[in-house]
């Protein structure tokens, strides 16, 4: 706590001299309440849009909260905004909040989230014709543990995140057994511990997120994903089972309790107009887990690198 | 034809019996089934599932939406307790660890620097000097500079401030409950059932009405930090008040005490051990809420813990693990002295100078205020130098990746072996036993250790397993558990008898589970994923280290405590040393380890949902996503069937021990 009032302590003083930003007048001084997750990703990308909310002249206020209890809060206006509701994870939670017209999606981050079965780039060797799924089916062997033999094993996400991979081992006829992790710590464990050993795996990945820029490997090429696929048995390589293709791929949103535009149109704007790519997010995600970096200083260093970049959001 | 009928009961024939033929069901009921063609006898259909789940939830929305108290809704009612206990925290929090500042955003100011660390430290110094000796001062302030030095300083005082204000709630809410049930019989019975649930429902199952209810932050972390505090503060001053001489509540009622008095002067002051015996597992639990409240918005060290563990930094979050070790043994400590100090009679001070008599409180306020003033020119007095802070590094991980790289293929085998020929079978028996024979053979169960009662009970509460659908994953959660604590005891004996014959293992053992039970289970459990990859292997060793804790403390108690003219008739008749453990101790410790495995159940129960973070089927699973669901009803279904498990299990468990206490003429029938 102390170090984000520090870190904008400093901001601040390095932007006082930063002339023409538009302070909104009828702005409330309540606190805008921004929510915390535990990936770093999502960390940086909220400190940076409440550094700069606070740079506006807003007050900004921090709460950690679950990923999907999250829409609770967002709904009464505990909350005030979420900075990164994946397509592929949050998707249903998020239109069916939007829905009740108490929470409204305010468009994209600008980061793309791609989600798919990954392996290590070692598993070449001993499965070849990969990236292509076909080769998958193959080798299922190569896949194996003593558990799941003769059957391969794919370790798949928290159940509480879909992605219908049981269906899709079904519908595509790869002898695969589906094990979910618990969480995304216990996911990534699993892959460092494999990839320590050199041993085979091939477990769901995605980006932007720090393990496919600190493990050398791929995503599985599937059928590509098409909404008719997921909803129509016949659509697709086997005719008589849905999802027989890929995951989708799709934005991370920005959702925001239905309130906020009225009560702060001013960082409302803000909100609308901020965007960040890929790159720069994988960038800074790998500075902070992979080179140690805090997330603040890192967070500072965005600021005052990009400073006409989101003066302009600001005086939107 | 009652009293032949028990004899058969109480023969070991009688359930060799029963086991053979439950066996011999399960081997066949799928054929059975076929044959009458009934499938519900062995899959409860699904159209018999009564949606209590929708019901609970709708209640819920009805609660938070509609509800009314006439003047003020209920959502108002619980946002100003929320705003109520808020104040505190944030006048608590900024004193440790943000500072009092005015103004927001970039106009912020900042009014009060947070109390400098070599303030907090000699603070604590002081406190334990004056509770007890330059000893305790000496290992309090180490373990405080423990957190300084290793940069766990900033979380350990947010987390430090939660627990400064969830305790003295605690305490205070257990001590009125306490008190009320102690002259209100019926509302005693009530209370009883209600701590029950309390105790064995997981916290994961309320977390998400708590959150509707107070919403998102800091608070609803207290909130639930004390509902999971509390229950042992409360027991322990019903206990306490019930154990105090009746002559000298006699004595309090002859000079015409009024009930308040009698209370607070009597009453209260002549139990205070045991009242501080709940204080101190008050003390402790909040501690070991930290985790699982960091992740509704406690931030602090158990934030630490679980950021650390998602970036796979085990270092990072060991160390922040430890300081949450340290700080609740600190705590403890400081709080157990006090207790002993409390009931001390005072000594008469020999000087009466002000200056010399508040000696310690002089010189704490002395380096506060030099930390303050001079803070501002010489900052390493208000924070710990970054430059001198130190770090494991990648020791743990450079550790694990070494175990993991040379001894992965002995830890498989090692896991496949006890898979194989130990969990898969159990599990087997258990998804295979007919739900109606399942539900019949527990009812039989209790009737033979607690009567028609016991046996009613049992019956009720497994057929609202069966009947709210959740019965495979029941099973599931009873042979995870059933198989951790088999193990767990299988351990935790032998340690427990070890630690009762030698003192100086005795000791070892005892930092060894102290530690155990107060690091956040998160912290080993990563490293065992990479060693053993995800499944109920591995989320069998997270229960078992986590489980051992009482299997070993409760048999080390029951055997050091034998009535030692017990031991002495023995050595006069000529019994060894081993005679003597295995014909006296053992058999009179009996009831003492019944007690200990009944516990080692509990917390195996109260485990599931942090396993269930690596992906085990159970009912914690069911917990754990109805809360990122945000289903209030179905996560109060599923910790209800816990929480049902685990009250059938102390039940039965306990009637067991009291009838072995009675047969060694322990306890009076």
């Amino acid at each position: 706590m102390k170090k984000i009032i520090k870190s904008t302590l400093i901001s601040g003083v390095i932007c006082a001299s930063l002339s023409g930003m538009a302070m909104a007048a009828e702005m409330s001084t309540d606190p805008i309440k921004l929510t915390l997750h535990d990936w770093s990703g999502q960390l940086i990308n909220t400190k940076i849009m409440g550094s700069i909310l606070t740079e506006a002249g807003y007050n900004v206020e921090y709460v950690q909260a679950d990923y999907i209890a999250q829409f609770a809060g967002l709904k009464t206006g505990d909350l005030t905004l979420a900075m990164e509701i994946w397509a592929t994870t949050g998707q249903e939670a998020l239109d069916e909040a939007v829905a009740t017209k108490k929470v409204v999606n305010v468009g994209e981050t600008g980061l793309q989230a791609i989600e798919e079965w990954w392996y290590p780039l070692y598993m070449k060797e001993k499965c070849p014709g990969l990236p292509d799924w076909e080769a998958l089916k193959a080798c299922s062997e190569v896949f194996s543990t003593a558990e799941t033999a003769p059957k391969g094993r794919y370790v798949g996400a928290p159940v509480t995140w879909g992605g219908f991979d049981e269906e899709r081992v079904e519908a595509l006829g790869l002898d695969f057994d589906v094990v979910h992790a618990g969480t995304d710590a216990a996911l990534f464990a699993e892959l460092e511990s494999a990839y320590q050993r050199k041993a085979p795996i091939v477990l769901w990945a995605y980006v932007p997120h720090w393990a496919p820029a600190k493990y050398d490997g791929e995503f599985v090429e599937f059928p590509k994903y098409t909404a008719e696929c997921y909803s129509d048995p016949s659509v697709g390589i086997n005719p008589n089972a849905a999802y027989d293709c890929g995951k989708p791929r799709g934005p991370i949103w920005k959702a925001a309790w239905s309130g906020m535009e009225d009560k702060w149109p001013g960082a409302y704007a803000t909100v609308k107009a901020y965007n960040i790519d890929n790159d720069e997010m994988s960038a800074m995600v790998g500075a902070v887990d992979l080179d140690g970096k805090e997330i603040d200083e890192v967070v500072a260093k965005w600021m005052s690198d990009n400073k006409t970049r989101w003066g302009n959001w600001v005086s939107k | 034809m009652m009293k032949t009928f028990n004899t058969i009961m109480n023969s070991i024939w009688f359930w060799i019996g029963l086991f053979i033929l439950t066996y011999i069901i399960a081997m066949d009921a799928k054929n059975i089934a076929e044959y009458l063609n009934a499938p519900w006898l062995t899959k409860y259909p699904k159209d018999w599932i009564f949606p209590t789940k929708t019901y609970i939830s709708s209640f819920m929305n009805w609660l938070i939406e509609d509800a009314s108290f006439g003047l003020f809704t209920f959502t108002e009612f619980t946002r100003a307790i929320s705003w109520t206990i808020e104040q505190p925290y944030k006048f608590v929090l900024a004193l440790l660890s943000s500072g009092f500042t005015s103004g927001f955003g970039k106009n912020i100011v900042q009014i009060l620097p947070p109390l400098s660390w070599l303030g907090v430290l000699a603070f604590v110094i002081a406190l334990a000097h004056y509770a007890k000796s330059w000893f305790l001062a000496f290992i309090v302030g180490l373990s405080f500079l423990y957190l300084a030095v290793f940069g766990q300083w900033d979380s350990a005082m947010i987390t430090l401030a939660s627990v400064v204000i969830a305790v003295p709630i605690g305490v205070g809410l257990g001590l009125m409950f306490g008190i009320y049930a102690y002259y209100h019989p019926l509302f005693e019975k009530i209370l009883n059932a209600i701590l029950d649930l309390m105790q064995t429902i997981p916290i994961f199952a309320y977390l998400v009405p708590i959150l509707f209810m107070f919403g998102f932050g800091p608070v609803s972390a207290l909130i639930a930090t004390v509902i999971y505090a509390a229950p042992p503060m409360v027991r322990n001053t019903m206990l306490a008040l019930k154990s105090v001489d009746p002559e000298i509540k006699d004595f309090g009622i002859m000079t015409g005490c009024t009930r308040f008095q009698l209370t607070w002067r009597i009453l209260v002051p002549a139990s205070l051990n045991q009242i501080m015996v709940g204080t101190n597992q008050v003390i402790m639990l909040s501690l070991n809420m930290v985790i699982i409240a960091s992740m509704i918005g406690a931030g602090g060290l158990g934030f630490d813990v679980l950021s650390s563990l998602r970036r796979l930094d085990i270092g990072g979050g060991f160390e922040a693990g430890i300081a949450i070790v340290i700080l609740a043994i600190a705590i403890d400590r400081l709080s157990q002295a006090f207790a002993v100090r409390q009931v001390q009679i005072n000594k008469k001070h020999k000087d009466y100078g002000v200056l010399s008599r508040y000696k310690r409180t002089f010189i704490v306020i002395g380096i506060l205020l030099s930390a303050l003033i001079f803070g501002q020119f010489l900052p390493f007095l208000q924070d710990f130098p970054k430059a001198y802070e130190l770090s494991t590094g990648t020791f743990w991980s450079d550790l694990i990746k070494y175990l993991n790289i040379n001894y992965f293929d002995y830890f498989e085998a090692v896991k496949i072996f006890l898979l194989k020929g130990f969990m898969l079978p159990i599990k087997r028996f258990l998804l295979s036993v007919p739900w109606g024979w399942m539900i019949l053979i527990l009812t039989i169960l209790g009737w033979k250790f607690g009567g028609w009662k016991l046996a009613l009970l049992n019956l009720l509460m497994s057929l609202f397993i069966v009947i709210n659908g959740v019965w495979d994953k029941a099973m599931i959660t009873i042979y995870l558990c059933g198989a951790s604590v088999i193990i767990a005891a299988a351990i935790g004996l032998p340690l427990g008898i070890l630690a009762a014959v030698n003192d100086k293992a005795g000791k070892i053992i005892g930092v060894f589970i102290d530690t155990l039970q107060t690091l956040p289970s998160f912290v080993y459990l990563i490293p065992v994923v990479m060693l053993f990859r995800i499944g109920d292997f591995t989320a069998m060793i997270a229960i078992i280290l986590y489980a051992l804790v009482p299997a070993v403390r409760y048999t080390a108690h029951g055997v050091k405590n034998t009535n030692p003219e017990l031991i002495e008739a023995g050595i006069v008749s000529g019994a060894t040393k081993w005679q003597t453990l295995t014909k006296i101790r053992l058999p009179l410790a009996l009831p003492e380890i019944l007690l200990g495995i009944n516990q080692t159940i509990m917390l195996a129960l109260s485990m599931l949902v942090i396993t269930a973070l690596v992906g085990t089927r159970d009912l914690g699973q069911e917990v754990y996503i109805a809360l990122t669901k945000a289903d209030t009803g179905r996560g109060l279904v599923a910790g209800l069937a816990i929480a049902f498990i685990a009250i059938m299990a102390d039940r039965i468990i306990s009637a067991g021990a009291k009838k072995a206490r009675i047969r060694y003429g322990m306890e009076a029938e």
